[in-house]
């Protein structure tokens, strides 16, 4: 018996029944309804997990510059930068995922999570969580498989790609879990991880997606260092036992509401938002293929 | 989605950036091409039409193509530099962007390739997620998705052709999960794409290509394998 995760109240509630751990459903639910085996399911997380610290590593490491420029070895800069504003911790945070959401502009190997757009998010917030805790390996896993079942959800109710309900969706579902995984892994509650999710929900909500000349360069980049800080900023505000108030599966609702009557200019169709401020075109303008030729009627034919 | 998405989907596929659509569906419909030629090409003109026309230097899918023209798998780190290989193992391309192919999806490729003697023209349609659809072969609407088992038969249009294959391919325990039939006019070469739930023995695709009707048959596995 496992649940479909249709919702977070259910995900909790069956877990307070069954008495088992928040990963566990996530794991039944890949078991039971698509045939894997447990091995695989741990091989896979194991796996995603190595890929994503690797694309942290590329992007401090090598050489990380797009073809339109947009992309410009920022990872790099942030991370050997002088100037700590905060702490460096968070310095390493946001310079991270940077660095693996470069990776991703410039054709290197990541792990969509939940979706290329937002790669950065999760190996940031994971990684910089296993090293500031120290934590064993199996925690990271287990956390992931509950990052796993909190999209799962979000796909569901409110969608995960910009195209589908906009940059919250895409970047907003990464940050929230984001914050799930590390509330789960620092030994929080299973109010307190949802909670933890909400309030990354509220904190990302009406995000839209509008990426330049259709590049998913900027904002993205900079989107992903800020959502991995602001699914931080939502562990440390829950872990503490302070309320969204909101409920999770609301907050899941509203995002939906919100994604739904958004525009299509604003869902990565690179028709409003930043994409048509005068530097959004002039960029598409330079780095968009000019050289096309256009068919007459006749050729049209020949091509169906 | 009545079937729920996997957890797979949700942390993951590994890929190769920016974009499954970009990168993994193009790197697919190189390499299905490459089966369908039998072997990698010395020569490619690639066309990217309509949305691919202006994004597809941007997204690098001209890397994305060749590296599938190359056969490298979906999260090959190497596609990035795939025209450096290109130049290494002789395979010499160009390619075209047509803005306004309206009858064609909006993400679509067209590739003419030439190995040796023998020139292949497919057109495939990159559909999202990294999901793709050939949409013809050699002029023929084809209408396969590469994620089964392909099986693609060039036969003489004649009565009672697909009932025949359907046979051998039931006797090779092979159910059929979709399958398209078209033909230029009648009496002439018919182009039969199966797809198929699982493998099919190299003793019956020997047996069909002994049938001197059937005049070629390329078999296509799992696409990723
Ligand atoms: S702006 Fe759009 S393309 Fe960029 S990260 Fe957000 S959702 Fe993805």
């Amino acid at each position: 018996m496992t649940i479909q995760f249709d919702s977070f109240q259910e995900w909790a509630q069956f877990c307070q029944k069954q008495a088992c751990k928040l990963y566990e459903p996530v794991l039944r639910y890949e078991i039971e309804l698509r045939n894997r085996t447990e091995e695989e399911i741990w091989a896979h997380m194991r796996k995603a997990y190595q890929v994503m610290c690797e694309a942290i590593e590329t992007g401090l490491t090598e050489d990380m510059r797009s073809r339109s420029g947009m992309i410009d070895n920022g990872g790099k800069k942030v991370y050997n930068s002088p100037i700590t504003v905060l702490s460096p911790e968070f310095q390493k945070l946001v310079a991270r995922a940077v660095a693996a959401k470069e990776v991703n502009s410039c054709m290197g190997r990541i792990v969509a999570a939940p979706t290329a757009g937002a790669s950065g998010i999760m190996p940031a917030v994971l990684h910089t969580l296993q090293e500031i805790h120290r934590l064993p390996e199996q925690v990271i896993l287990e956390s992931m498989l509950v990052a796993a079942g909190i999209a799962l959800i979000i796909e569901k109710k409110a969608g995960i790609a910009g195209a589908v309900g906009g940059c919250q969706a895409e970047t907003g579902t990464a940050a929230a879990m984001g914050a799930g995984a590390i509330v789960y892994a620092l030994g929080g509650s299973t109010e307190q991880i949802f909670n933890a999710v909400g309030i990354t929900i509220q904190c990302m909500l009406g995000l839209v997606c509008d990426p330049i000349a259709g590049l998913v360069e900027m904002p993205c980049v900079v989107r992903n260092a800020s959502a991995a800080a602001i699914a931080y900023s939502s562990a440390q505000l829950s872990i503490a036992g302070m309320s969204g108030v909101v409920p999770v599966d609301e907050c899941v609702m509203a995002m939906g509401e919100v994604g739904q009557s958004m525009e299509s200019r604003y869902k990565e169709t690179a028709q409003g938002g930043l994409a048509t401020t005068p530097t959004g075109l002039a960029i598409a303008q330079k780095v968009l293929v000019q050289d096309i030729e256009i068919l007459d009627d006749e050729e049209q034919q020949e091509n169906q | 989605m009545s079937e729920g998405s996997s957890i797979f989907d949700m942390i993951g596929p590994v890929m190769i950036g920016p974009s499954s659509s970009h990168t993994a569906g193009v790197v697919r419909i190189g390499r299905v091409a490459v089966r369908l030629l039998g072997g990698i090409p010395e020569e490619a003109t690639i066309t990217f039409f309509n949305s691919f026309a202006r994004t597809y230097e941007g997204h690098g899918s001209d890397r994305a193509i060749i590296a599938g023209l190359l056969d490298f798998k979906t999260d090959d780190k190497r596609i990035k530099e795939s025209f450096e290989y290109a130049k290494q193992q002789g395979l010499k391309y160009r390619f075209r962007a047509v803005g306004n192919a309206s009858t064609l999806h909006p993400n679509t490729v067209k590739l003419e390739l030439r190995r040796g003697e023998r020139s292949i023209e497919v057109v495939g349609e990159s559909r999202g997620g990294g999901l793709i659809n050939i949409a013809s072969y050699n002029g023929f609407r084809a209408n396969f998705s590469a994620s089964l088992h392909t099986l693609i038969v060039m036969a003489q249009d004649t009565k009672g052709a697909i009932a025949f294959l359907a046979d051998i391919l039931a006797h090779d325990d092979c159910n059929i999960a979709t399958l398209s039939v078209s033909r230029k006019a009648k009496n002439e070469l018919a182009c039969h794409c199966y797809e198929m739930d699982s493998g099919i023995r190299p003793i019956t695709l020997e047996y069909m290509k002994s049938i001197p009707w059937i005049k070629e048959v390329i078999y296509i596995p799992d696409i990723d394998l």
